[in-house]
């Protein structure tokens, strides 16, 4: 209920749309409370007192009164729109801009699958919240507070005996409304295993025809079909009941005026054919919109768990923030970086560092390789230079500043990374290699796909640099996303250059022809290459090696096969005890 | 006064509401191509349950008879007791009234109940027959279909097809014959009456209509809005690393502000037509009671009619709005359901893949002598992968296929595991061809570590053992031992028994590659074929795994696909490929010695470094 509420301030735009449309609602229900003490009218004043002039006047009234609630309603309807749609928006673009705003650690926790989620159906739930509350969900209890008043003015005595009707009524909604979340949040829970069970099998048909297992994976669906259907059977018989139930309380009402109030009516005269008609109509219009509310309770729920979710991501504070006396770099650098004793361990996490005292230094113009197993460190190493995570222990200098008194934007501006995973964003090979710097020319462009070695297979592509890129580069080949991904970020003319293991899938004579390129393109700039291969690193000013987080090797090619037994290993593994290599 | 309220939204309706979230929600309306055949089909499913569907429809038919006959009860009690003042009678009047009301209520609820139970064992029934179909479905169909894109017929589809079943037919049936009744029962009592009231329904309906064609208009519009502004927010938000890396935030925010801006106009205009129809049904209803009340006072006061009947008109008047209210969005749901029935029996009539083979009845170990013999493939009709090409592996030899990116090697190891058939040529395993073998047969005899670890939701332990489930624990544990993921596998929380989630997020690719090589490893097969199965894994310990796996080898027939000289070196056989054809074959040695294409892919990455 809270993270609701947290929520109201994406209202207070709309307030004045939100305050008309509630005004234009109790007129739209008083106005529909006064068709049936109008019908009342035409029955008592008219029929029975043989006016016909009574009928016609009222006839009338009532026609000019359902013409105007009409429009009332339609500007009610408008407004509630535009106030639902516009906080939807406003929150979307809220998330959006947070989410933009938001570091590494942040996006790790908050995984990217859910963030869809939170951006799209939850603002979508939230609004709906909203927009219902502006229209039916407030509707319904005014309706009923309405005709309740109005069944106490036109019979207090009959509308005394319905009152445990009444309670009935509200004690079944109720039931309802509590044991209904819980009953969908089960059902859901199945469903959500069904649906595991049948992801697994599409995007894993290989694995299960290759082993076999087409029997046992049916088990396993229908096992989970049968759970859903009779959790799905047993909920659905639930909800079967409440209809019924309510019916049948509206009923009981119905008969209880015609004999109660009958015979009042007939016993006293205390009461009119016409005030029987309307109360009958009162009553319905009190339990009707009641069933409405048992969904209203359902929108709430989910509306509760909605907010919590677009509250947490609001509320996330950006791990890495620039300090408030950060330095802008200027737009030339000859860049010196040292790392001096860092450390370093995800925020939040228990587990030991993964970084452990890091020294390491690279002068303007030097390639510095780091080499090391899967998880030694070297992505989190090269990933602590644009702060995109902020050391534990420690520092990194660049040109003798802390970088965190760098802003981050200028930080950035020198640093061009070629991640692990070659993201690529729909549009054409030119837009994407210009990703970095929109105003370069296609000259430009040209130039550094030919020194990523993805000129020739663009050429080859249906439409060369205008072929459009499918929703992350699935219509290439793992090797031409990473060549392309290069061209990027040697577009960008950067004084800091990474690249986190970014040539694996490709090929290792186009590895060569890359690396042949980076040699003249890398003079005065400062390159980090992290790699599992030997051949990737072979040409480094300096190789450092990782292992567990620590610096357990440093130098060339040379110096490490003579004075380091890891090296040793490593080289020997990939080219077989070094008997072996060319002449 | 209506023995009928509107019917509380069912189970299945709810549940889409909630989940649907987005703001749209009438969505885009799609129709079959077929409806009856559709419809047809999905009615096969409820065959098995034609007789207590029978008695649901005796259900429906009592609820609504007895239905009509409240407003006409309502409407004897005013005229023959209140108005007329008579006192004897009315409770015994009463009493019938209310005994009509219960009966109405209880079949109303007997047939929700059995309703419930019906459509959704005709569901599951759906979902059975689709799920073992597409088990059966060759990979060509899942390289053309999307997993998302399946996804979203298996479970969207599905639950338009349960919506329509559990509610909207019921719905409809209990509409249609409501209205058919409250019409005759109105113009038996009175015509004139029946005829004023009904005037107001064209003009009802013709603005209804009206309004539909805009708020379909504005749907399709949102539909569209939406889909994009979808894609920008996956783009930036999938790829916020790269974003924020190349400083495009502002123009990512740009372009996001831009698309937002268009679903909210958008939003807006569907919605206001869309919701402009509640107003205007409801309306109808209050227009009812005006006419009704109107005509029919002014004929009362001729003495035309009593007022009895006019309050039982008002209240018939307000039952046949509701259905009349219901029956657009009964039938657009009926439409979606039969469209999405289609496209699940689209499913149902792909041919499954071509197993001809008669199931042997013990299959026993095998050699493992494979034979491509002049093998012509292609995934696309005119675009050839594999060219007339003719490699053999004896038993016990390891062959190493090397060569560019995209050359075919991963292509030959999906034609000898039969996931796609050669155009022309065969392949044969001990001199029989694989079409004669059984597919299950073939399979279980050839272990594959996939280029693309996939693993499933369960235990590590259950994961290793996915090819062969009765291995016990200590076989598990030897294999995971053997592919060098012994050590880690301890390290997690719960060592073995690690439930890993979706798609094993929580591993890294190495270690989702270790597990793969032992569940290989623990099926025991005769033909071992790795396909870049230590891409990921670190050199030191592919080292150590290459030597584990030399004492798996031997003996077995073996096929290694690699990048990496480490990986080929121990080969019995290197086979270069390139544009789908053989250019080089021979051992490591001979290779070298020959300085062909070979030598020049391998030692590039040395030139110019003498060592």
């Amino acid at each position: 209920m809270r993270q609701v509420f947290k929520l109201l301030r994406f209202v207070r735009p709309y307030w004045e749309k939100s305050a008309l449309s509630l005004i234009l609602l109790v007129i739209v229900v008083a106005l529909d409370l006064a068709i049936p003490r109008l019908v009342q009218r035409v029955i008592d004043q008219g029929i029975f007192a043989g006016d016909s002039s009574v009928v016609i006047h009222t006839f009338l009234w009532m026609l000019g009164i359902s013409a105007l609630d009409t429009l009332f309603a339609i500007g009610n309807n408008n407004f509630s729109v535009q106030v639902g749609e516009g906080v939807a928006r406003d929150l979307r673009e809220a998330l959006f801009v947070k989410i933009q705003s938001l570091s590494f650690g942040n996006l790790d926790r908050l995984q990217t699958g859910q963030l869809m989620v939170r951006l799209s159906s939850d603002s979508g739930v939230v609004q709906r919240l909203f927009q219902i509350s502006l229209r039916i969900g407030t509707r319904a209890p005014l309706l009923m507070i309405g005709s309740l008043l109005l069944m106490f003015r036109t019979a207090p005595h009959l509308a005394l005996t319905m009152l445990p009707l009444l309670l009935f009524t509200a004690a079944v909604i109720a039931v309802f409304s509590v044991k209904m979340g819980p009953l969908f949040l089960n059902m859901q829970q199945k469903l959500d295993r069904l649906n595991t069970v049948l992801q697994e099998n599409i995007a894993g048909v290989r694995v299960v025809k290759a082993f076999v297992r087409a029997d046992f994976e049916a088990e396993r669906f229908e096992a989970a079909n049968e759970d859903f259907t009779e959790r799905n059977i047993r909920v659905m018989q639930f909800m079967s009941v409440m209809g019924p139930l309510l019916t049948l309380a509206l009923n009981i009402g119905i008969v209880v005026v015609v004999w109660a109030g009958g015979r009042q009516a007939i016993q006293t005269g205390g009461l009119s054919t016409g005030q029987i008609v309307a109360f009958v109509n009162y009553l319905q219009t009190t339990i009707v919109p009641l069933m409405n509310l048992v969904n209203l309770a359902n929108i709430w729920a989910a509306a509760i768990a909605s907010a919590e979710r677009v509250n947490e991501v609001l509320e996330a504070e950006p791990e890495v923030q620039d300090a408030p006396d950060a330095i802008t770099l200027p737009e030339t650098l000859q860049p010196h970086i040292t790392f001096e004793k860092v450390g370093f361990h995800y925020n939040g996490s228990t587990e030991e560092a993964v970084l452990r005292d890091v020294t390491l230094t690279a002068a303007p113009g030097q390639m510095v390789a780091i080499l090391g197993a899967t998880g030694a460190g070297k992505s989190t190493l090269v990933n602590l230079l644009p702060r995109f995570y902020d050391v534990s222990e420690g520092r990194i200098l660049l040109n003798g500043v802390d970088i965190r008194q760098i802003r981050q934007d200028s930080l950035l501006a020198h640093i061009a990374i070629v991640p692990q995973e070659s993201v690529l964003f729909s549009g054409t090979v030119r837009d994407n290699i210009r990703y970095g710097r929109p105003d370069a020319s296609d000259e430009e462009v040209i130039a550094a796909a030919k020194a990523a070695q993805a000129h020739e297979f663009i050429l080859r592509l249906p439409n060369g640099y205008d072929t459009h890129i499918e929703e992350r580069g699935v219509n290439l080949s793992g090797g031409q996303r990473q060549r392309i991904a290069i061209a990027r970020a040697l577009l960008m003319q950067p004084s800091i250059l990474i690249l986190d293991d970014s040539t694996s899938s490709v090929d290792v004579e186009t590895e060569a022809n890359i690396q042949a390129a980076l040699e003249a393109w890398r003079k005065g700039r400062t390159c980090f290459v992290v790699a599992q291969r030997i051949s990737t690193v072979l040409k480094a000013d300096k190789i450092a090696v990782i292992d567990k987080g620590r610096i357990v090797a440093e130098g060339t090619h040379r110096q490490l096969l003579q004075s380091s037994p890891i090296y040793q290993e490593i080289y020997a593994s990939q080219l077989g005890n070094g008997v072996e290599g060319p002449p | 006064m209506t023995v009928q309220a509107p019917p509380p939204m069912n189970a299945a309706e709810i549940r889409a509401r909630m989940m649907r979230g987005g703001p749209g929600q009438p969505g885009k309306i799609e129709k079959a191509r077929n409806p009856r055949r559709a419809l047809a089909r999905l009615a096969r499913y409820l065959h098995p349950y034609r007789f207590p569907l029978l008695v649901v429809l005796g259900f429906i038919l009592a609820s609504t008879a007895l239905g009509l006959a409240g407003p006409y009860l309502m409407g004897q009690a005013i005229d023959r007791f209140i108005a007329a003042r008579r006192l004897d009678g009315l409770g015994t009047f009463a009493l019938w009234m209310l005994i009509v009301f219960v009966a109405a209520n209880l079949c109303d609820l007997a047939s929700g109940w059995m309703m419930a139970r019906l459509s959704q064992k005709a569901l599951q029934g759906v979902r059975r027959d689709l799920f073992e179909h597409l088990q059966t479905l060759p990979m060509k169909f899942f390289d053309s279909h999307t997993a998302g894109e399946l996804m979203s017929r298996l479970t969207n589809d599905i639950d338009a097809i349960n919506q329509a079943v559990s509610q909207n037919v019921v719905s409809l049936v209990a509409s249609l014959l409501s209205m058919a009744g409250i019409l005759i029962a109105m113009a038996l009592m009175n015509l004139w009456l029946t005829l004023a009231a009904l005037a107001v329904v064209p003009l009802m309906l013709w603005f209804a209509g009206f309004v539909a064609r805009y708020t379909r208009k504005g749907f399709r519009e949102l539909q569209k809005r939406l889909g994009e502004l979808n894609s920008v927010m996956e783009e930036s938000i999938s790829g916020q690393r790269v974003v924020k890396a190349f400083r495009r935030s502002d123009a990512a925010l740009t372009a996001f502000r831009k698309s937002n801006q268009e679903v909210y106009r958008a939003a807006v205009y569907a919605n206001s037509y869309a919701l402009l129809l509640m107003p205007l049904t409801n309306q109808l209803g209050n227009l009812f009671v005006i006419a009704i009340a109107g005509l029919g006072g002014w004929l009362a006061l001729k003495g035309l009619v009593t007022v009895g009947t006019i309050a039982a008109f008002i209240s018939y008047g307000r039952s046949f709005v509701g259905p009349l209210r219901q029956l657009s969005n009964i039938y657009n749901a009926i439409q979606a359901a039969l469209a999405g029935a289609e496209r699940v029996f689209d499913i149902l009539d792909t041919p499954s893949e071509v197993d001809e083979a008669e199931a042997s009845a013990a299959p026993g170990p095998v050699a493992g002598h494979v034979r491509f013999e002049a093998v012509n493939f292609a995934y696309v009709e005119g675009t050839p992968v594999i060219k007339n090409m003719t490699l053999e592996a004896r038993p016990g030899e390891t062959v190493a296929l090397v060569g560019p990116t995209g050359a075919g090697k991963t292509t030959l190891v999906n034609l000898l595991m039969r996931f796609y058939e050669p155009q022309s040529g065969c392949i044969r395993l001990d001199g029989v061809d694989v079409r004669d073998i059984p597919k299950a047969d073939l399979r279980r005899r050839l272990g594959i570590v996939l280029q693309e670890t996939f693993l499933f939701s369960a235990s590590v332990m259950d994961n290793i053992r996915y090819g062969r489930p009765e291995a016990s624990d200590e076989e598990v544990i030897a294999a995971a031992q053997l592919a060098e993921a012994d050590h880690f596998i301890r390290q997690l929380p719960q060592g073995y028994q690690t439930l890993l989630s979706e798609r094993a997020a929580n591993l890294s690719q190495g270690q989702r590659q270790l597990l793969a090589i032992a569940r290989a490893v623990l099926a025991n097969p005769s033909i071992l074929i790795l396909d870049e199965a230590t891409s990921s894994v670190d050199t030191r310990t592919e080292a150590r795994i290459q030597q584990a796996l030399l004492r798996l080898r031997k003996g077995r027939t073996s096929f290694v696909i690699a990048h990496r000289l480490s990986t080929i070196r121990d080969a019995d056989k290197v086979v270069v490929i390139r544009n789908g054809e053989i250019v080089e074959q021979g051992t490591y040695r001979q290779l070298l010695e020959r300085r062909g294409f070979f030598y020049h892919l391998y030692m590039s990455q040395f030139k110019g470094e003498a060592i």
